[in-house]
């Protein structure tokens, strides 16, 4: 086999509100930069055929799954990850805060991005039927909840609309 | 008030919930490295030559190590004699994925690069995956010395033929529990870093202190060097209790090249390197009579254990053979098993381990002689159940004796809110109605072991022991710290277990922290598995709580001159009662219980705290009764739950929604079994077809329905709690709830059985059958 040099690409990023500017790897994922670079550890990774949603980000406001995007695709972006979220629940958004008041979430690996799907789903569907919030989070697995009190989690955030958030 | 039975919020999530989670991969200390797996291409070959030379060339690769540098170390620890699983392949490989070689680079990029790197050839042997081929006489086998892939067998002492002769009437079933994948949505990882101080080993593990046991043990030096801390757990399920080469390998390459080594599996390596669950054969019979009565079950169960015997894969069978007769009063009931090595994945627990796969095929078997005799499988069911009042009730087995139930009351209550008879009315209407989509209702009373365990129990799986610790200690500001030995991956030892000692003491929730996973602060312990937390720790907690509250009040009682036998405790303070006023804070208590001089005479500073071993006299045995109701569409064989009814009864419930949320995620695992999950392998070949998480189906939100779940109450009189424990129920209860269903709806067509998963595909085909 022959062994690519690896070339290195300068990309300037604004993660959760700050700029930063770096040399990566061209073949950094966005999920591997935003942890080990940025050391924001919060986003997971779970799989390694975008099956599920455990490193989910917003990228420019939509919700991406960063292992399936490279660092330098993501150069002049905006991302937000679980660490830039913040809200009037004690900090938490209303999406977050359904997650704790309805046990959405066990032992919490898939959480930083069921949350950060669901809260792209809330932007673009602010009411969403149940349906629509299972079809909504479909690129997010969960092994511990079943999903149901996931469901519920995000209808009591759609039942505690925050200033600001979707219609 | 008291906080046991209350919905608390946990304790976990708001950390869990802002990223603030530490998982293992989320650690990176300084020059850390990245260790990566070149695992073998062939299910079962010779290695004639492995050439590292390229791999090693490479700028940022630090080393490249197999068998060869290893012989100084011994195999994985608890391996069947002569079948034991070397910790990298030596000279012969036994299953897809098995570590041959381990790369150690400056990052993982480079890592999995020179592990692609890495040339080995292989001289294919033949290969055997079902046990049915690895049994047969002239099979390869997988361990020449050994003479055969059968690892152990249990005979059977009486075969009951009489008996099911006997009988009005007999039936058979060929049951396959599939192999199935845990799928914890954190793969394995850990990271070691031996410094001058000894070993720290991060892992993500159910059971630290069982690891550190055994480490420490492999690796020769004292348990004080070995320290194994288990931060949050992305789920196990039975997994992470499982002897993994990294466990071994990163601590010893650490050593060898004076930085931490990290370990972070990706899917596709978990999918063949994590241990399986499941796979049985079972062969049954059972004699019953024209009324629904059963007279004699016969029980056969072959285990496929993988390439290597697991310690717990060995234990399955005995579990399955245990709870055989599930909830029923069957007279003569007869076991055996055997297990056999095939060239697959190892095979370990997986939520229930052994438990699910005796509920599914007794479950399947009652609705058989219902099918067979006509009667409603309801009623067959209330016919043969345990009664309430036959407990404690000796089974065909002698430890297993189970501890209390009230079955027929389950059943009551699941039919209730299934509204079965107006179901049952509504399957008989769509059945006249070729149109209709076809409607099918299953029942699954089940019962399971659980609450592990009394003495002896874990130590026949390699355990140090039985018990749980805890520790309670005050600080002299009146909170509490509780350590626990057991070491959560997602159950919620944190809010539990401060409930119950919140309860036991008078302190409240907020003053109330919980530890464990480390092994350098908790004393010691065992782990989380088999259902054992609230019933075996939490009843640790409870009582240890209990034994610092006496001495507490011995505290308060000198400083209030008043008498021990007089105070309450409640909201942090203790009170005098029926002397309003008369009161003294729990932080007052704390202060002066480290001041020598104001304590009691018996009493000694820092006397408020307390460790014990909870042991247990017998298992806990919940139980419950599931059922679903299926639509199936004619045209696709598609399988729509539009109900399942989940009636639980394990004891005490500390925390209903916590409760609830372990019965969603296991009934979840168990409706995946029946429907979607089953890991493949090419016959012949041995090469897994479900090596990623594309072809091996773990569902997501669109595919699984609402759970009504209900609830009854019988206590376990084996613990200061009455707990039964929860963890496994779901997935213990559900497939057969769902395959029941599904052969209902195709009673029609005159199936009597269909083998998990239960595909649109398999359904279809049999919908063709009979177009
Ligand atoms: S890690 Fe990105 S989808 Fe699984
Ligand atoms: S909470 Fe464990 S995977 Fe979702």
């Amino acid at each position: 086999m022959t062994v690519q040099a690896t070339r290195h690409i300068q990309i300037s990023l604004t993660v959760n509100g700050y700029r930063s500017t770096t040399t990566v790897d061209a073949r950094t994922l966005l999920v591997h930069h935003l942890r080990e670079h940025e050391r924001l550890t919060g986003t997971h990774i779970g799989c390694d055929t975008s099956n599920c949603g455990a490193c989910t980000v917003l990228l420019d406001g939509r919700s991406v799954k960063s292992c399936t995007v490279l660092a330098v695709q993501a150069d002049g972006a905006e991302i937000t990850t679980i660490e830039g979220l913040s809200g009037p629940y004690d900090g938490f958004t209303a999406v977050q805060e359904g997650f704790r008041q309805c046990h959405g979430l066990q032992c919490g690996y898939c959480t930083p991005g069921m949350v950060m799907a669901a809260t792209s789903l809330l932007t673009d569907h602010p009411d969403p039927t149940e349906e629509e919030i299972r079809l909504g989070i479909e690129g997010n697995m969960c092994r511990c909840t079943g999903y149901q009190m996931i469901v519920e989690s995000v209808r009591w955030a759609v039942e505690h609309p925050e200033p600001g958030r979707g219609g | 008030m008291s906080l046991v039975g209350a919905r608390v919020l946990r304790k976990e999530d708001p950390r869990l919930l802002t990223g603030g989670g530490t998982f293992v991969d989320d650690l990176a200390p300084a020059r850390c490295t990245f260790a990566t797996f070149v695992g073998s291409t062939e299910a079962h070959a010779t290695i004639t030559s492995i050439d590292v030379r390229l791999a090693l060339a490479m700028p940022g690769v630090i080393g490249v190590w197999t068998a060869a540098d290893l012989v100084d170390h011994p195999d994985l620890p608890g391996g069947f004699p002569g079948l034991e699983r070397p910790v990298l392949a030596r000279n012969t490989v036994r299953f897809v994925g098995e570590p041959v070689a381990v790369v150690v680079a400056e990052d993982r990029y480079i890592a999995a690069d020179a592990a692609a790197a890495v040339d080995i050839r292989y001289e294919p042997l033949p290969v055997v995956t079902s046990t049915e081929e690895a049994t047969s006489p002239d099979a390869p086998v997988l361990f020449p010395r050994h003479g055969s892939n059968i690892a152990t067998v249990v005979p059977m002492l009486d075969d009951l033929e009489r008996d099911l002769q006997r009988c009005d009437q007999r039936a058979s079933l060929h049951l396959v529990n599939q192999r199935c994948a845990a799928v914890p949505i954190e793969t394995m990882a850990c990271l070691a870093d031996w410094t001058t101080e000894g070993l720290t080993l991060w892992a993500t593990f159910q059971a630290p202190h069982h690891l550190r046991n055994y480490l420490a043990a492999w690796l020769d030096v004292p348990q004080t060097q070995c320290r194994v801390i288990a931060p949050d757990v992305g789920g196990g399920f039975g997994s992470k209790i499982v002897w993994y080469p990294e466990l071994f390998l990163a601590p010893l390459l650490s050593r060898r090249i004076r930085r931490p080594v990290k370990f972070s599996q990706t899917r596709s390596e978990a999918m063949v390197q994590m241990a399986h669950g499941r796979d049985q054969v079972h062969d049954l019979d059972v004699g019953f009579d024209r009324d629904g009565t059963i007279k004699a079950l016969r029980f056969v169960i072959t285990q496929n254990l993988g390439a290597y015997p697991d310690p717990t894969g060995l234990g399955l069978a005995v579990l399955t053979s245990w709870m055989a007769a599930g909830c029923y009063r069957i007279p003569k009931v007869s076991t055996s098993f055997r297990t056999v090595v095939t060239n697959t994945t190892p095979v370990a627990a997986y939520r229930g381990a052994g438990r699910p796969e005796a509920a599914y095929s007794i479950e399947r078997i009652v609705d058989l002689v219902a099918r067979r005799t006509g009667l409603d499988p309801a009623e067959v069911r209330r016919k043969n159940f345990i009664p309430p009042g036959a407990f404690p009730y000796e089974t065909h087995n002698e430890p297993v004796v189970y501890d209390s139930g009230d079955f027929p009351q389950a059943l009551a209550e699941c039919l209730r809110l299934l509204r079965y008879d107006e179901r049952r009315a509504e399957q008989a209407t769509r059945r006249g109605d070729p149109g209709a989509s076809l409607l099918g209702i299953g029942l699954s009373c089940w019962l399971e072991i659980a609450g592990f365990g009394p003495n002896g129990s874990l130590e026949g799986f390699g355990h140090l022991a039985s018990w749980e610790s805890a520790q309670v200690r005050i600080q002299p500001d009146g909170s509490a710290i509780v350590f626990v030995g057991s070491s959560p991956h997602g159950q919620g030892h944190e809010t539990t277990f401060a409930q119950i000692a919140s309860d036991e003491l008078g302190i409240s929730y907020d003053r109330i922290q919980v530890r464990f996973g480390d092994t350098a602060t908790v004393l010691q312990g065992v782990g989380t598995m088999g259902s054992r937390g609230v019933p075996t720790s939490g009843s640790a907690v409870k009582r240890s709580s209990a034994n610092v509250l006496l001495k507490a009040k011995k505290i308060a009682a000198h400083l209030l001159e008043a008498s021990e036998h007089d105070l309450d405790v409640a909201d942090d303070a203790f009170f005098v009662r029926g002397t309003p006023g008369k009161n003294v804070s729990w932080g007052d208590v704390a202060w002066a219980s480290f001041q020598p001089l104001r304590l009691p005479p018996e009493l000694q500073a820092g006397s408020l705290e307390d460790r014990l071993y909870q042991e247990s006299p017998n298992f806990s045995y919940p139980s419950g009764a599931y059922g679903c109701v299926v639509s199936i569409d004619r045209d696709t064989g598609e399988v729509t739950i539009e109900d399942m009814v989940l009636v639980d009864d394990c004891g005490t419930v500390i925390n209903p929604l916590l409760a609830e949320g372990q019965v969603h995620g296991g009934v979840a695992q168990g409706i995946a079994q029946a429907l979607f999950e089953g890991v493949q392998y090419t016959a012949g070949t041995g090469q897994p077809v479900t090596g990623s998480l594309l072809d091996y189906l773990v569902p997501t939100a669109p595919d699984l329905p609402n759970y009504t779940a209900g609830r009854i109450t019988t206590l376990c009189p084996n613990n200061p709690l009455g707990a039964k424990g929860i963890g496994e129920s779901g997935a213990v209860g559900a497939p057969a709830a769902v395959v029941n269903a599904i052969v209902d709806a195709l009673a029609p067509f005159g199936v009597e059985h269909v083998d998990m998963p239960v595909t649109p595909e398999k359904i279809w085909r049999i919908l063709e059958e009979h177009r």
